[in-house]
C-alpha cells in the first residue's frame, strides 16, 4: 500500500483576474522509501500540489475543489487545522527552496532546531538541543554545540540548506517533500545535499518527494518522475524510463532544450510560445498549442486521459498511444 | 590572430575591511578579483564560471569600472579604462555593455519597453530623435520581440521575454563587447534555450565579443568558445570549451564538473565522481600557497606554501602546481 496517495486533486486560485486552474486533476501515490521527483516549468502546479497536501495555502485565493490525499490512512484534505498540525512537521516535513530566508534570523539555530521536538514531543530544552547538535552532525556539520549557539547569518547558502534539511527530519517523519531544496545552492554544494538525501532516505528508509525543475538532479535522485504541466500530469515513469523512451512531446522537447544533452554549437530546441493562461478554459490538450506533433482532436474535448503502457510508465498524450507519433 | 578586442592584464579588485565603531580600516582586504589576465576577441564566446563568491561578478563589475581596479589594466579596443576619466569611460561603456541575472529587477517597471529603449539612444544621443522609433522597432526585431509589443509594460512579459528586451537594451549604443552575468539562471529551462540561442546568434550576426557568466556548466560549454574557471578570485584554468569540459586538468575544474548532475548516469560515471567537502573558503583569509588545496584530493605539501602561477599545457592555461601530472 503506498503511504501517500493522491487522486484527481484540484487547487484553483480565485483571483479577481479570474479562476486561476493551478492544479487541475492530479492523482500519484508514493511508496514508502521511494523517492519521487515532481518536475515541470514555473507555474506548471508542482509546489502548489504539495502545499495543498499539507494545507499550507492561504485560503481564500486558494480553494482545493475536489481531491482526496490518503495518508496513512488518513485524508490530508479533510482534516481541521489542529489535527494537521500534529502531522506536519512531525510525520510530513517539507523544505523550502530558498534557505536564505526560511530560517528565522532573530533565533539561534539551536532554538530552531529544536523547536519541532519541542512542541511535538515536549521534549526538555536540554534534550532537545542534545538531539539538535545530533541531528547537524549527521548532516554533515561540524562542532554542532557551538553551531548550535550562532545565528542564520554566520552560516553559508550550503550550511543553512543543511539545517533546514535537520530541521525537517529531526522529528523522524516518514514523509519528506523537497521544494527545490538546491535551486539556490552552488553545483558542488548541491551534490554534497543531494547524496545527503539520498543516504538519509537509504538510512532511515525515508520517502521524499522532490520537487525540481532540473531534469538531470531527477535522473540522479528519483526512483519514479511525474512531469507537470498547466496544472496536469503529462507523464509518469520511472527515471531511466522517463530519460530513455520519453513519450509525451512535452517531456522530449524538454529534454531537447537542455544544453548537456546536445552536441556544442547546434542550435538547442526551443518549445515555442508560452504555457496556457490558467484562467481560460482549455480544451483539449493543455500542451497542444505549443506541440509539433498537434492534431485537431488535440485541441478539443476534456483533458486527455492518462493512460498506461506499461506498469512503470503512464502518459496522457493521444497521439502517442495510437502509435501516430 | 585578431588583436583581441578586450584585454585584462593581472587585474586585482580588492576591497578594504573596515570594522569596529570608527569605521577604522583594518588590515585585511577581500580579494575578490586577484590577479586576473584575459583576452576576447570579436565574435567570440568566453564562459566565465565558478562557485558563488568566487568573484565573477566582481570582475565583470570591475570590466565596466563599476567595482574599483585596485592594480591591473582593463583595455578596450587597445584604450586602458581602468585610468580613463569620466567622460571617455560614459563613451567606452557604450561599445562594453551589460546584461544582468534577473530580468525582474534591471527594468524599470514605470516604463513601457519604448521608453526603455528610446531612453538609451536618446540620452547617448545614438541616432537622430526622429530615427528613434526606427531605430526601437529595429531593436526588437533583433532580439526575436514583435514590434506591436513595443507600448507594454515589463510586467506584461514572461521572463524570458524581458531578457530580450533587457538585451535588446544592451545593444541599443552598439556595443562591440557585452557581458552577460547569469543571463538565463533565473529562467526556465525552455526558455533559457531560446535566449542562449539568440545570445549565439547575435555574437555571430553582430560580431560581438560575450563574456558569458553562469554556474551552469552544460550551459556555458554549449555556448562558450573559451572557458575560464574561476576560485577564490584567481583563474584556475582557461581553455578551449570542449577541452576544458571534457579533459579539465586542474582538480577544481576535474571537482567541479564532476558535480553536474548528469542526465544520462552510467554506474561507472557515478564512482569516479569527486566530492568536494565544505564551501569555499573566505577571500579574507585565503589559504596559504595554493587557495584550492584545503579541498584538493591532490594536495602535497608544497601546494600548501607555493603560490601557483598560471602555466601553459596543452591548449590552455593552468594554475596547479602538478599540473604536468594530470
Amino acid at each position: 500500500m503506498p503511504l501517500l496517495s493522491v487522486s484527481d486533486l484540484r487547487t484553483h486560485f480565485h483571483t479577481r483576474n479570474g479562476i486561476v486552474r493551478a492544479v487541475d486533476g492530479v492523482s500519484f501515490s508514493v511508496k514508502r522509501g521511494e523517492i519521487l521527483g515532481l518536475v515541470g516549468e514555473s507555474g506548471s502546479g508542482k509546489s502548489v500540489t504539495c502545499l495543498s497536501l499539507l494545507g499550507l495555502l492561504p485560503s481564500p485565493p486558494a480553494k482545493i475543489e475536489s481531491g482526496t490525499a490518503t495518508f496513512d490512512g488518513q485524508n490530508l484534505l479533510g482534516l481541521t487545522e489542529a489535527q494537521l498540525r500534529k502531522i506536519r512537521g512531525r510525520r510530513i516535513s517539507m523544505i523550502f527552496q530558498d534557505p536564505m530566508t526560511a530560517l528565522n534570523p532573530y533565533l539561534t539555530i539551536g532554538d530552531q532546531l529544536s523547536e519541532p521536538l519541542r512542541i511535538h514531543e515536549n521534549t526538555p530544552r536540554r534534550e532537545a538541543l542534545k538531539r539538535a547538535a545530533d541531528m547537524l552532525s549527521s548532516v554533515g556539520i561540524n562542532e554542532p554545540d557551538r553551531r548550535l549557539r550562532q545565528y542564520p547569518h554566520e552560516f553559508s547558502g550550503g550550511m543553512r540548506q543543511r539545517v533546514m534539511i535537520a530541521m525537517a527530519l529531526i522529528t523522524k517523519p516518514e514523509l519528506l517533500i523537497a521544494d527545490e531544496p538546491t535551486t539556490a545552492l552552488d553545483v558542488t554544494v548541491q551534490a554534497q545535499i543531494l547524496d545527503l538525501i539520498k543516504s538519509l532516505q537509504r538510512e532511515l528508509n525515508l520517502t521524499v518527494i522532490f520537487i525540481t525543475h532540473d531534469l538531470g538532479v531527477v535522473a540522479n535522485l528519483c526512483d519514479r518522475v511525474v512531469v507537470l504541466y498547466a496544472g496536469r500530469i503529462a507523464e509518469e515513469a520511472t527515471a531511466k524510463e522517463l530519460f530513455h523512451n520519453p513519450q509525451h512531446p512535452y517531456t522530449r522537447a524538454l529534454q531537447r532544450s537542455i544544453p548537456a544533452l546536445q552536441p556544442k554549437g547546434q542550435v538547442l530546441h526551443t518549445i515555442p510560445g508560452l504555457p496556457p493562461d490558467l484562467t481560460k478554459p482549455l480544451s483539449g490538450c493543455a500542451f497542444a498549442e505549443r506541440c509539433e506533433f498537434a492534431a485537431d482532436a488535440c485541441r478539443t474535448g476534456g483533458a486527455p486521459a492518462l493512460l498506461a503502457i506499461s506498469p512503470s510508465h503512464a502518459h496522457a498524450c493521444q497521439r502517442a498511444h495510437a502509435g501516430e507519433i | 590572430m585578431p588583436a583581441p578586442i578586450l584585454e585584462l592584464r593581472d587585474v586585482c579588485t580588492h576591497f578594504p575591511l573596515s570594522g569596529g565603531l570608527l569605521h577604522r580600516l583594518s588590515n585585511q582586504v577581500v580579494k575578490a578579483v586577484d590577479g586576473v589576465s584575459l583576452q576576447l576577441r570579436s565574435g567570440e564566446v568566453l564562459g566565465l564560471v565558478g562557485e558563488s563568491g568566487c568573484g565573477k561578478s566582481t570582475l565583470a563589475r570591475s570590466i565596466l569600472q563599476l567595482a574599483p581596479v585596485t592594480s591591473g589594466q582593463v583595455l578596450l579596443e587597445g584604450r586602458r579604462l581602468d585610468n580613463a576619466s569620466s567622460a571617455e569611460l560614459t563613451s567606452a561603456r557604450l561599445r562594453l555593455q551589460m546584461v544582468f541575472q534577473d530580468p525582474f529587477a534591471s527594468l524599470n517597471p514605470r516604463l513601457t519597453v519604448y521608453a526603455t529603449l528610446a531612453e538609451v539612444l536618446k540620452v547617448h544621443q545614438i541616432c537622430a530623435t526622429t530615427d528613434i522609433p526606427n531605430r526601437v522597432a529595429e531593436l526588437l526585431r533583433l532580439v526575436g520581440l514583435p514590434e506591436n509589443l513595443m507600448g507594454k509594460y515589463p510586467h506584461e512579459f514572461s521572463g524570458g521575454q524581458r531578457q530580450r528586451i533587457a538585451i535588446a537594451r544592451a545593444l541599443a549604443p552598439n556595443p562591440r563587447v557585452l557581458i552577460a552575468d547569469e543571463p538565463v539562471s533565473a529562467l526556465d529551462v525552455s526558455i533559457q534555450a531560446q535566449i542562449i540561442n539568440l545570445l549565439s546568434d547575435l555574437v555571430k550576426r553582430l560580431n560581438l565579443g560575450l563574456i558569458f557568466i553562469s554556474h551552469d556548466l552544460s550551459v556555458v560549454k554549449h555556448i562558450s568558445d573559451r572557458i575560464a574557471v574561476m576560485y577564490l578570485g584567481k583563474i584556475v584554468e582557461e581553455g578551449p570549451a570542449i577541452s576544458v569540459i571534457d579533459s579539465p586538468i586542474h582538480p577544481y575544474t576535474q571537482a567541479l564538473i564532476s558535480a553536474i548532475p548528469s542526465h544520462l548516469t552510467s554506474d561507472s560515471n557515478k564512482r569516479d565522481r569527486i566530492r568536494l567537502a565544505g564551501d569555499p573558503p573566505s577571500p579574507i583569509n585565503p589559504p596559504t600557497g595554493c587557495a584550492f588545496h584545503p579541498r584538493c584530493a591532490f594536495v602535497q605539501d608544497r601546494c600548501k606554501t607555493q603560490k601557483p602561477t598560471p602555466e601553459p599545457h596543452a591548449d590552455r592555461q593552468v594554475s596547479c602546481l602538478r599540473h604536468a601530472e594530470f
